[in-house]
């Protein structure tokens, strides 16, 4: 009588025996895919050499799904290209019998048996080079696409306000009006906020450096000049490209994935007329009445640093401010805040209605809204700054 | 052995001051098709949503295999939730990932395995539900109504439950591949020895699949027999079993 040797219990998955008549393998407990890493670790414990035979007894098993049925698929096809005769004591498992069926046709797809295919020499030696090469030439053509794309995006806009033009209703001043109020209005208090903190700031810093000389007074000129020309409409245009830049990029975006654009399309409305014109133009609208808005605060906000840090009466404060601007300082200003806001808006419409197949894409294209939308304002500011040098203004 | 798989009783809804369900019970027994009908606005996903976990009942009990998952905590309920599998109406396909990578995202989660035992897995789920190899590593915007239907099958499949939510699975598929899609569950709930609970309107494919239906009537179900239940008295029930559509099929069974 053949002793039958206990060799391992493989935590509770699985019970081995070595007979003479070979290995006897008894599946216990639950073969569930919640529990693939305890049946991957049985499995690992089992040393086929040695044995010609395997025999499978399942009677004690509780459970066995599809997940464990393929892992016990995989173990016995290993054991059989390695020359072992594989039998189950009763009837084989239903499960097994619907994996190998499903499988049919197709290699047994162990993940064992996947030898990586060596790289030769050359492919080796040209990957690096050629990838960045590769890489490079892709990234242009794409920024050329970018390029001639956002022209075009220009050219439809243009054409599709042009034609809005020629009747009032194709403007759709209540959809204008509605994003003056959410890109505008509702950026009131933010935009103030930051305005005031920057005047203080500047205010703060050059009080601590014109003292020195003895002139104190000039801090006003420095606030009343840098808030009205420069950073009035920069700060305020950069909060709204954050704010607003992103929010059409999302929300246009999330209407090309919900295919509502196709069906503005389909329905005969052209979505650039219906979306995006009334974004552009809106924010036109909002960004110069923000940039007021950031200009009366910074102001105050000078006013209020003077008077309580400096000891500059209200008065004086005013009488310098009228002598520190000239007629052009406040339009210097104010003049580029819709050139801005198109920008914006152009940046944040177009990225949405790029947008496509998936939400990762939306993400992506919201980011690069903002990035660009800023970039550009910046950009523009600088030429905005050659220029007015250039016409002594 | 009958026990019930899934166990409602007495569940209550309400959205302010809109009773949705007052006093819902219903119970599935394993290896059963169970099919739950009802009038637009009659709150079938909502009972999805409160058997699923996503939302909590204001009464009631909900077992699933025979604990109450409106009072667990959340890692109980992960536990429990890996349990069961769920497609709902449009797919939910994770946009961003590959069929390949949807299916094998439930196993990520929930079971440790190393990455090429978990593709050849996630591949023995996407073959078994008819799609072709190619669909493996297409993105669902690419795919067609239908193989985003066997797609989300093949993610509800990934832990291999025992049970199996479908929303509305024909929805949206023309009769042939609809009657191709009843096939396949049948055949995986037989094969695979699952328990279906599927809302659907589609009176074909309760017809094909159902052995039981629980019929939403009057913030309660109705739950009956197929033949049992289209001999029900409700006048609602007659007239979603006995309309112009309906006769064809009662002339068909003999009911």
């Amino acid at each position: 009588m053949p002793i039958a040797q206990r060799l391992a219990n493989g935590n509770g998955m699985l019970e081995v025996r070595r007979s003479e008549e070979g290995l006897e393998l008894e599946l216990t407990g639950e073969w569930r895919a919640l529990r693939f890493g305890e049946i991957e670790a049985a499995l690992a414990t089992i040393d086929l050499a040695g044995t010609r035979r395997v025999q499978i007894s399942t009677s004690r098993l509780a459970e066995l799904d599809l997940s464990g049925a393929w892992r016990l698929h995989c173990f016995i096809e290993k054991a059989r290209s390695a020359g072992r005769e594989v039998a189950f004591k009763s009837a084989p498992p239903d499960q097994l019998r619907l994996v190998e069926q499903t499988l049919k046709g197709q290699s047994p797809p162990c993940s064992q048996q996947k030898p990586k295919v060596p790289l030769s020499l050359l492919e080796e030696l040209e990957l690096p080079a050629m990838r960045s090469l590769t890489l490079l030439g892709q990234r242009a053509v794409l920024n050329v696409r970018d390029v001639v794309s956002d022209l075009a995006f220009l050219g439809r806009m243009s054409v599709t306000f042009a034609r809005a033009l020629t009747r009032w209703r194709r403007l759709r001043p209540i959809s204008i009006a509605r994003h003056v109020y959410d890109t505008g209005i509702t950026a009131i208090p933010i935009v103030s906020l930051i305005a005031f903190l920057i005047s203080v700031i500047i205010a703060y810093m050059s009080a601590q450096q014109l003292r020195n000389f003895g002139a104190v007074i000039f801090v006003v000129d420095l606030v009343t000049i840098g808030v009205l020309r420069e950073l009035g409409v920069l700060l305020t245009s950069i909060i709204v490209a954050g704010r607003s830049g992103s929010a059409f990029a999302a929300e246009l975006g999330s209407m090309k994935l919900n295919e509502e654009v196709d069906a503005l399309y389909a329905t005969g409305v052209d979505p650039y007329e219906i979306l995006v014109l009334p974004r552009v133009l809106g924010l036109v609208i909002a960004l110069p009445l923000l940039t007021i808005v950031a200009d009366i605060i910074g102001l105050a906000g000078g006013a209020l640093l003077c008077r309580v840090l400096l000891d500059i009466p209200l008065t004086q404060y005013f009488t310098r401010v009228q002598l520190a601007i000239t007629a052009t300082t406040f339009w210097v200003g104010i003049i580029k805040a819709p050139v801005f806001a198109m920008l914006i808006a152009m940046a944040g419409s177009h990225r949405g209605m790029q947008v496509r197949d998936s939400s990762r894409e939306l993400g992506r294209l919201t980011t690069l809204a903002v990035v660009q939308a800023i970039f550009m304002v910046i950009f523009a500011d600088a030429i905005f700054a050659v220029l007015f040098l250039e016409m002594g203004i | 052995m009958i026990y019930p798989i899934l166990e409602v009783i007495g569940l209550v809804n309400r959205f302010g001051n809109q009773l949705v369900h007052d006093g819902l019970s219903m119970e599935v027994r394993t290896d059963e098709v169970f099919g739950i009908v009802g009038g637009s606005g009659t709150g079938k996903s909502v009972l999805l949503r409160s058997i699923l976990g996503l939302q909590r009942p204001q009464a009631g009990i909900i077992r699933i295999t025979g604990r109450d998952i409106t009072r667990m905590s959340s890692s109980q309920l992960s536990e429990v939730k890996a349990r069961y599998g769920v497609t709902f109406q449009q797919g939910a396909l994770y946009s961003a990932l590959t069929v390949r990578e949807n299916v094998q995202l439930p196993m990520i989660e929930h079971v440790e395995m190393d990455p090429e035992a978990r593709d050849e897995l996630a591949m023995l789920k996407i073959r078994l539900t008819g799609l072709p190899a190619d669909a493996a590593d297409k993105y669902p915007s690419q795919l067609s109504g239908g193989m985003i239907k066997r797609a989300a099958l093949a993610r509800a499949l990934a832990l291999d439950p025992q049970l199996l939510f479908l929303d509305e699975p024909t929805s949206g598929l023309d009769p042939i591949s609809a009657a191709e899609f009843d096939e396949l569950i049948l055949y995986l709930q037989k094969e695979l020895h699952l328990t279906v609970v599927m809302i659907t309107h589609d009176l074909d494919s309760i017809f094909r699949t159902c052995n039981r239906v629980g019929v939403i009537v009057d913030r309660h179900m109705e739950v009956d027999t197929l033949e049992g239940i289209v001999n029900n008295p409700h006048p609602w029930i007659q007239a979603y079993f006995h309309g112009e559509r309906a006769r064809l099929h009662l002339e068909h069974h003999g009911a």
